[in-house]
């Protein structure tokens, strides 16, 4: 395709493609009013949150709307596809935008002057982070990494006074353009040797040259371009050795921050990296009616020990620490662990029909893992604001002070632990199911023994909270009507996968979002 | 009343409440006390009602009870009104159901367990400190123990099993011991305990959860697809068909499970939680964990491990009883070693149910199968039993630790003069947990030695000498607390007092004590008053075990 023909391509469908771009365009909108705002308004958070409020809830609805409709398509040349994994993943990044604008309003995160700047890199990146879910081409795909980055590196060090925030934050620059310049090369080596950078073309392309007359063929470049793209991806995840960054940065960061990056971005990365592997291996897969196929057997090894490590470290490593952000950090490194194990096991399956169900099994963790996630960062949050530390030892006797943040905080950790009755439980449970039915009983094994692991830090703070003494003279959280609605709902949500019909529910919904994957 | 109505809410009832009480203000003390003894009075006489009801299934021509798996089975076609199985779809997506129902084998236990809740509830009256959230968890914890002897679903059994963990740990953490350092440097304490029990008992969780998963996947018939089940008289009745589960498989579902319900009970090596928690945990705790918590991982074996994995259990038998006698020894001896009262009494836990073990252990395809039902008979009994005496025993050891703060055998001393009454009480109470004719203690004893002579006359003589090591501890003990001379040194640090003004039993310790007491003479004089309705079930089991062994040799 030459330049002209592209051109065509896109000025052809320019008119439905834009119609199926409508929430990210609602969320550009939004943006631009707020940096207008900023201009005649240089103080006050109230107009710049309630925008920012409306803006992703007009987006949401939209995206809502545009699930219903059911659209299946590439749109802009080739550059995105709206499928149902697209669907998924505006929603559950919006409906992520709406509750975080909800938690800053609890624990007034942005002072007055920076509210604007706070809101608009907060929707920046959740913009990034809906394109890096539906980009199937290469160079959208970079793009869409540093769109959801840059404001990311912003929000972490956005606490102005605070010199960890500034050391977050270079930090947060510094790993992060490494690794974009590992995975820029990575992708320039994969679309120079295939001559293109549409994924689904290059998946194709890849099965062929792997499939040659001289039997399986699998060229170094191949692999390094592949590996190189994945390094990328699992500093995005924080996954083990990729991981230095988390703790800092979540750290120095404000929680609400730290909150937002560990639901948001992790998840962006995971969408990112489900796409990106389940579209190259497939056509491979397929080629070869699903033999063993040492390249994406191999490619199934790495995420494996990958995730067996990520796991293991983050579980471990959490263990240690006194500052609630930084065992969070580790926490979500080990969680990271865990849903990068059904994607090891959807490539290695070796075509049981577990393939689309062993990345279903990674968004429904995800959306468990919001609610239980965002909910720690939220009492994290609001318990700094109330007595002015994040420090464990702080901590003591809280139940007495907060109940309402203790008991939340229970449920919320419980629920990362994984203990019936709560969600945790369940996607955790979905994930061990894969792992039996695929095969990977190692892995089936790590898992289980990083729940126990991960019980002695998730209780030792809820021990801490409840069993010790309290700290004498630690004001108490005055608790509004709002805090409680949010902390309600979310110690709900992790009630709600037992109630008949919801689990159901829920897995209907991103079963329906894998099925629909576009797949080469 | 419907059996949906009924067995619902026998488990969800204390979750009602608990909910409730989180309306009541703190401050209510005797209010919220009140109202978690109401629900546990409730509970128990819906218990009661339930005993009735299945006692109306009964064929009155030839006195059977339609067995658990017939009615199930039934259950699935459509809901009878009084089968006393309930049964509906709950997640679909992966076949789990809300699935209930009773047969002899669970229904003591659930009747055990609404009456030690009861009378636990009734001893947490001396809880002073944050009562509410004590009695949330407390009936939380009800809930989880009712839902897990009813559920007839693997995966909603495995909910309720978990379920318990958590409000233990905090019963245990908060309202046991505080934390302590111990002279040598280790950290003990509430704290410590609890966090124990929780790791020993997710450990062994999440070893049952493999064997969940495990027999989900597994064919229902040869050559067949996935089963697809977590129905748990399916996987009995597929266990039943020769040649479905091999034996390899029996082995790796049994070891699961064996590790899984050991823990619990807690057969050796993995007891060394129970001590710990036992003696840092307030006294109502000790008495559901000693009565009602041990039960469950018996249970666990006979309605799981053992008709799911019949093959590996008949393979392991001598490991099961050798390990059972075991227990029973090192319980006893372990026991005569202690200084502290209530350590004391948690060996003697370990040792008596080491009697459970040995009874479910001594399956011989050689001899009489009679034999072995009952020494199996002989193990459900002990463990109704011990699920008196034990709560019994550790109420016996909070009277006098209420009274002196300290738990010391060698500081006490004297007691029958000073305390008649709770001296009296306390030999029966003692006497039933040494196992004496004519009390609860004996009726399991005799039947599990009985029943395992033609198994092993070893084990059988070594077991029943386990029965002297305990005549040996406990009548020690009782010299060392209530004969003799009151020792100078009877109060604990920091308290004094006059020993010979040590008031004798109150009227709520009565009220607690005289029910446990009655029912460990009216088990040891006339056992019919269980075996009546537990020992068909029970035999049912043993035919189809021994049966189904038979079709595969």
């Amino acid at each position: 395709m030459n330049l002209t023909e592209v051109f065509e391509v896109v000025r052809s469908d320019i008119g439905s493609s834009l119609r199926a771009f409508l929430p990210e365009l609602a969320l550009v909108a939004t943006i631009l009013v707020l940096l207008l705002v900023r201009l005649f308004q240089r103080q006050g958070t109230y107009v710049s949150r309630a925008l920012a409020l409306i803006g992703s809830i007009v987006a949401l609805l939209l995206a809502l709307e545009q699930y219903g409709a059911g659209l299946h398509r590439e749109i802009f040349g080739g550059m995105l596809a709206v499928d149902g994994y697209t669907h998924f993943f505006r929603l559950f990044l919006l409906a992520f935008a709406v509750l975080m604008v909800w938690l800053t309003m609890l624990t007034n995160m942005p002072e007055p002057e920076d509210a604007a700047d706070f809101f608009v890199l907060l929707l920046g990146a959740t913009l990034g982070m809906i394109l890096m879910s539906s980009s199937i081409h290469l160079l959208m795909l970079f793009m869409a990494v540093e769109m959801a980055s840059l404001p990311s590196y912003g929000l972490a060090g956005f606490l102005k006074e605070s010199r960890r925030a500034g050391e977050a934050s270079l930090k947060y620059v510094v790993f992060g353009a490494g690794a974009s310049g590992i995975m820029l090369y990575g992708m320039s080596l994969l679309a120079g040797r295939f001559g293109t950078a549409h994924l689904p073309t290059l998946a194709e392309r890849i099965a062929q040259s792997v499939a040659t007359e001289h039997g399986v063929v699998i060229e170094p470049i191949l692999v390094a371009g592949v590996l190189l793209v994945l390094v990328g991806i699992a500093f995005k995840v924080s996954a083990v050795p990729f991981h230095f960054w988390c703790p800092d940065v979540f750290h120095g960061a404000a929680a609400e921050v730290a909150g937002f990056l560990s639901v948001a971005s992790k998840g962006a990365a995971l969408a990112l990296l489900s796409r990106f592997v389940l579209t190259l291996a497939y056509p491979v897969l397929q080629a070869f009616g699903f033999a063993q196929v040492s390249l994406t057997q191999a490619l199934a090894l790495t995420l494996a020990v990958l995730a067996a490590v990520t796991a293991t470290y983050g579980n471990l490593a959490a263990y240690a620490q006194t500052n609630l952000k930084r065992l969070l950090a580790y926490s979500t490194i080990a969680h990271a662990g865990y849903m990068l194990m059904p994607i090891a096991a959807a490539i290695g399956s070796s075509g049981r029909p577990n393939f689309a169900t062993a990345v279903d099994v990674v968004l429904f963790y995800l959306v468990v893992y919001l609610f239980m996630n965002l909910g720690a960062f939220a009492v994290v949050a609001l318990i700094r604001n109330a007595i002015g530390s994040e420090d464990l030892s702080h901590y003591g006797g809280l139940i007495h002070r907060n109940p309402l943040l203790t008991v939340a905080m229970a449920v919320f950790l419980l629920s990362l632990t994984g203990i019936p009755p709560l969600a945790g439980f369940v996607a955790k449970f979905r994930i061990f199911v894969v792992l039996y039915q695929t095969g990977f009983y190692w892995l089936l094994a790590v898992g289980l023994a990083n729940t126990v692991f991960s019980l002695f830090y998730y209780v030792k703070v809820l021990r801490v909270m409840i069993i010790d003494e309290p700290v004498p003279e630690t004001p108490a959280w005055q608790s509004n009507a709002l805090a409680v609605a949010f902390h309600v709902l979310l110690i709900v949500a992790n009630f709600a996968l037992l109630i008949p019909g919801v689990w159901n529910g829920l897995q209907d919904i991103t079963t329906g979002a894998v099925a629909t994957l576009l797949l080469p | 009343m419907s059996d949906t109505i009924l067995l619902s809410a026998i488990v969800f009832l204390p979750a009602v409440a608990a909910l409730i009480l989180v309306a009541v203000p703190g401050r209510q003390k005797e209010l919220i006390k009140q109202i978690s003894f109401a629900t546990t009075v409730l509970v128990f006489l819906l218990t009661l009602v339930l005993l009735a009801q299945y006692f109306e299934l009964r064929d009155p021509a030839t006195g059977s009870w339609p067995t658990l798996a017939e009615r199930a089975a039934a259950a699935r076609e459509q809901d009878l009104p009084n089968d006393l199985v309930v049964r509906y779809p709950w997640i679909s997506a992966f076949g789990v159901e809300y699935y209930l129902g009773v047969d002899g084998i669970s229904l003591p236990l659930v009747v055990l367990t609404g009456f030690i809740s009861m009378l636990a509830m009734l001893a947490s009256w001396g809880i002073d400190k944050y009562v509410r959230g004590y009695c949330i968890l407390f009936l939380l914890l009800v809930t989880g123990m009712m839902g897990t002897f009813v559920a007839l679903d693997f995966f909603l059994f495995y909910v309720f099993w978990e379920l318990m963990l958590l409000p233990m740990y905090f019963l245990i953490g908060i309202w046991g011991a505080p934390s302590r350092v111990e002279a040598d440097g280790r950290v003990r304490g509430g704290p410590y305990a609890a966090i124990k029990f929780f790791i020993y008992t997710l450990v062994g969780s999440v070893l049952i959860l493999v064997a969940i998963l495990a027999l989900y996947f597994h064919p229902a018939e040869p050559g067949a697809g996935p089963a697809y089940t977590f129905d748990i008289m399916r996987l009995h009745s597929i266990a039943q068909q020769a040649g479905v589960y091999s034996l390899g498989f029996q082995l790796l579902i049994f070891v699961l499970l064996y590790i899984g319900f050991a823990i619990k009970v807690p057969v050796f090596p993995f007891h060394t939680w129970l001590p710990d928690a036992h003696v840092e945990a307030p006294t109502p705790i000790s008495m559901i964990l000693a009565g009602i918590l041990l039960k469950m991982g018996g249970y666990g074996f006979i309605r799981l491990a053992y008709p799911i994995a019949p093959e590996a259990a008949h393979y392991l038998a001598w490991f099961i009883a050798g390990i059972g006698v075991w227990n029973i020894l090192y319980g006893a001896l372990a026991a005569m070693a202690q200084t502290d009262f209530k350590k004391l009494v948690a060996y003697s836990s370990i040792s008596h149910m080491g009697y459970v073990m040995l009874g479910f252990g001594v399956w011989t395809l050689m001899g009489d199968p009679d034999k072995w039902s009952m020494a199996m008979n002989g193990a459900m009994f002990q463990m109704i039993a011990h699920g008196i005496s034990s709560p019994a025993m550790f109420f016996a050891v909070g009277v006098i630790y209420d009274r002196i703060h300290h738990r010391d055998l060698n500081r006490m001393g004297g007691l029958a003069n000073i305390m008649p009454y709770y001296a009296g009480i306390s030999a029966i109470i003692f006497f039933a947990g040494m196992g004496l004719p004519g009390l609860c203690g004996f009726i399991g004893e005799v039947f599990t030695v009985l029943g395992s002579w033609q198994f092993s006359r070893l084990l059988a003589v070594l077991a029943a000498s386990g029965v002297i090591l305990t005549a040996g501890y406990i009548l020690w003990t009782l010299q060392r607390v209530f004969l003799g001379r009151p020792s100078p040194e009877m109060f604990g640090e920091g308290h004094h007092g006059d020993p010979n003004a040590l008031p004798d039993l109150s009227v709520r310790e009565w009220v607690i004590a005289v029910p446990m007491v009655i029912m460990a003479v009216v088990l040891g004089v006339y056992p019919d008053l269980v075996f009546r309705f537990m020992e068909p079930s029970v035999t049912q089991l043993i035919q189809d075990l021994t049966q189904t062994l038979a079709q595969a040799r």
